[in-house]
């Protein structure tokens, strides 16, 4: 398609080549394209800091994005790009074995927003607030990213590199995100603070997984904190104070401890960054004991 | 500039229309197919008031494309009565004076009509839970969510 840079374009794309071809062909010709999936932060930015023309590139009729699939083999569960909060809270499937990550859906925006947002676009917008980004990294989720020279996938912990930045090169889109299904005795919690119950973003947030063997001792764990730096961070110091034990209060505490200690949290209106650091603590202890409770009962 | 053509279904009424590629559903819903019931409160999804569903679905339209549109199914709140007769929910909204300005009124039956298609006995938490995307700057949402209540009562009987 042509298109001067200074006017707005729309396309619809209905196949992963059609849409890197796209994307490719824009930005060698040095028109601006952005990928267009739920549209909550997309168009809210266009309203407000980033109102310049481009070519925004709907994704939604690309059928493996708008896939979910929740397979025991290898190949794991997987949520494609174009799948809302909305969905997800309404999957059966998924809030079985994946309820901490459900729950980080459904805490996105309000039942209008959920209606639209999608898992990958809120971790694709890489805010250091964005709730779903903590519970993907807790359960190893990796992105399947299509590009110019191909497919790659790339762990979610690196896939956001900084506040607002992922690590996509031109061309290249998010077709989902695929994890690991969940092992028998595995289960997962997020919880996020915000000063009110609803409609706000996260002042400090936590995902925990944990496994547990048949002693009741975990075996394994994954925690990862959010909103207490410029991005979601996996903290495998807290993982390390989870493991090993019974998940009794002395190792919550060490595991709440792990997490303030890596976390380099700002002051805002929201909360300073001494109550940041600690109240990431408080939410890794119950999120930790949340999720030991639901992988006893798996 | 080039307009998008865009076919859908608005109502139950086979809908098309041209619009330009940054125009969200609402500015097309109100200044190009003139169904001024929809609100604009904020245009940037934090209050409600352009409440649609989209293939049954609760979305805020201000934060959709109108070329996004295309293929589906809209109902505004210009959809909810049948006719003259008024939707249960716009009776109890009236019936209960859940509504001073009324400029969040559309939204929030829209919005309401929404989860009563989906949980016909919602409990009053659920309720607030469901309609925190819905703010009213001058009624309260006491008399919004007994108008609510009553209504799924009525519907339910
Ligand atoms: C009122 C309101 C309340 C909110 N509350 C919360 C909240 O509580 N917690 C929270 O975390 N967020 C919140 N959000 C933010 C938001 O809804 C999410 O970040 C949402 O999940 C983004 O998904 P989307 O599909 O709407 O993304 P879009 O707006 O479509 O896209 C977001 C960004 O990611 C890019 N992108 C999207 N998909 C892809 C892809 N597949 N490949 C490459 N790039 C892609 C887009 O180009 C864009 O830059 C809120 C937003 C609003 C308006
Ligand atoms: S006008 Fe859409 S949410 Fe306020
Ligand atoms: S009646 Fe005026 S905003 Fe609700």
């Amino acid at each position: 398609m042509s298109q001067s840079t200074s006017n707005f374009a729309y396309a619809m794309p209905a196949s992963i080549t059609d849409t890197v071809s796209l994307l490719s062909q824009a930005s060698s010709n040095g028109v601006r394209c952005q990928v267009l999936a739920g549209g909550t932060d997309l168009l809210v930015q266009l309203r407000s800091v980033d109102p310049d023309p481009r070519t925004i590139v709907d994704i939604k009729s690309v059928p493996e994005v708008s896939r979910v699939e929740v397979s025991n083999s290898e190949r794991g569960v997987f949520i494609g790009g174009a799948v809302s909060a909305a969905t997800m809270t309404h999957h059966e499937g998924l809030k079985a074995i994946l309820p901490g990550l459900v729950e980080a859906a459904y805490l996105i925006g309000s039942t209008q927003i959920q209606g639209r947002a999608t898992l990958v676009g809120n971790l694709c917008n890489a805010s250091p607030a964005g709730d779903t980004i903590p519970a993907l990294i807790t359960n190893q989720a990796v992105c399947e990213i299509h590009g110019p020279r191909g497919a790659r996938s790339l762990p979610v912990e690196d896939f956001v590199v900084g506040v607002q930045k992922n690590a996509l090169e031109a061309g290249e889109f998010v077709v989902g995100v695929r994890m690991p299904h969940p092992s028998a005795r595995t289960a997962d919690a997020y919880l996020r603070f915000i000063p009110r119950t609803e409609m706000d973003i996260a002042v400090a947030s936590a995902g925990v997984s944990v496994t547990l063997d048949d002693a009741g001792v975990c075996s394994a764990a994954r925690v990862a904190i959010g909103a207490v730096a410029p991005t979601a961070l996996l903290v495998p110091d807290a993982a390390d104070a989870l493991v090993g034990s019974t998940l009794d209060e002395a190792s919550l505490a060490a595991a709440g401890r792990a997490c303030t200690a890596a976390s380099s949290p700002i002051s805002d209106k929201r909360g300073t960054a001494a109550y940041r650091r600690k109240v990431v603590a408080v939410l890794c202890e119950r999120a930790a004991a949340s999720a030991a409770e639901r992988a006893r009962a798996r | 500039m080039a307009k998008t053509h865009v076919s859908t279904c608005i109502n139950g009424q086979d809908a098309e229309f041209l619009c330009s590629p940054e125009q969200t559903l609402l500015e097309v819903l109100r200044d190009t197919l003139h169904l001024t019931g929809t609100k604009e409160g904020c245009a940037t999804g934090d209050c409600g008031a352009c409440s649609v569903l989209l293939d049954g679905t609760l979305v805020c339209a201000c934060l959709m494309l109108a070329a996004e549109a295309e293929g589906h199914d809209v109902t505004t709140i210009e959809g909810i009565a049948s006719g003259n007769d008024l939707h249960p929910l716009q009776q109890k909204f009236l019936d209960h004076a859940a509504l001073q300005c009324g400029v969040c009124t559309p939204g929030f039956i829209v919005a309401s009509k929404a989860l009563l298609d989906e949980d016909p006995d919602p409990d009053e938490e659920s309720i607030r839970y469901w309609l925190a995307g819905n703010l009213c700057r001058c009624t309260g949402y006491d008399k919004i969510v007994r108008a609510v209540q009553d209504a799924a009562a009525e519907l339910r009987s």
